[in-house]
């Protein structure tokens, strides 16, 4: 299955509004074993300036990810998700994410390129307020090993 | 906390070394909604050519920001982050307290910039003997007060 480059610049409408919430902030700096009093105390949050805790760096990554399988899900796009690589990523933050906020993801596909039997998907999935408030932007670089080939059966 | 003023180009953030065992990586899994199987099923791994279970890269990518977090003092400060999945930290089951992979995670100040941000180079290294360089290009951009 061949990546068509013509699929760059797709955007796809934007998911549900996520709601982020103070313990599912708790339950991921759990799992990353980062025990920042930041991530779960409102007071010490608060005394740094902010308005709720906050989600540690990666955090939008739970938001971005699911999101992001719209482009895996995509037939005409027609990925194979189990040759689906995540090479790279980068987050560029307006602010922190808070425990307070709702979201939206709007994913986009920046590029899309075949080099040497594998493919190349650059992807961007902006997370943006209910009111509109652009608060981070996740960047995926996906290799899809054997794009170029015909899957063998 | 840090103050821009007294960042210069070169300085050694503190590093840190992570244990990930398994059950760390079945926690990120269910926090992270990432429940593919070669971060949890060795044979699934093993069938799709991975010598055992490897960490999200994701998960990897959490742990070396914690070298910059605890740094500046406010998670609230990283304007940018960006890592390259170099190579897979394999991380064996075992029963004893320290099975698993060990993450070493070091920093320096790469850039001191004029907008009142600095950069941040971040090395992380695991592997049997540590010496694999598991994540590339990684780094992060910090507005220090």
């Amino acid at each position: 299955m061949a990546l068509d480059p013509g699929f760059a610049g797709r955007t796809y409408p934007p998911t549900a509004v996520y709601e982020v919430g103070r313990e599912k902030i708790r339950e991921f700096a759990d799992a990353i074993g980062d025990p920042n009093p930041v991530y779960r105390d409102p007071a010490v949050a608060q005394d740094l300036g902010h308005r709720d805790v906050l989600a540690p760096p990666t955090f939008p990554i739970a938001i971005t990810w699911p999101a992001a399988l719209v482009i895996i899900d995509d037939p005409e796009l027609g990925l194979d998700f189990s040759r689906v690589l995540h090479a790279e990523q980068r987050f560029v933050y307006a602010r922190p994410i808070y425990a307070d906020d709702q979201l939206t993801a709007t994913v986009v596909i920046e590029d899309v390129s075949e080099r040497m039997g594998q493919g190349f998907l650059s992807t961007r999935t902006d997370l943006v307020t209910v009111d509109g408030e652009h608060v981070v932007s996740g960047y995926s670089k996906l290799v899809v090993v054997g794009a170029g080939q015909e899957a063998q059966s | 906390m840090i103050k821009f003023a007294d960042v210069a180009k070169g300085d050694v953030l503190p590093a840190q070394t992570f244990p990930i065992r398994r059950v760390d990586l079945v926690k990120y899994a269910g926090a992270s909604g990432d429940f593919n199987p070669i971060h949890w099923n060795e044979r699934f791994a093993q069938s799709v050519g991975l010598p055992d279970v490897i960490a999200h890269g994701m998960f990897t990518m959490a742990e070396a920001i914690r070298v910059v977090t605890d740094w500046c003092g406010d998670p609230g400060m990283i304007v940018e982050y960006q890592v390259r999945f170099t190579k897979p930290v394999v991380v064996p089951d075992g029963v004893a307290e320290d099975s698993g992979a060990r993450l070493t995670v070091t920093g320096k100040v790469s850039a001191v910039n004029e907008d009142g941000t600095v950069r941040v180079d971040l090395t992380a290294m695991s592997g049997p003997e540590g010496a694999e360089k598991v994540l590339g290009l990684a780094r992060a951009v910090v507005r220090l007060p």
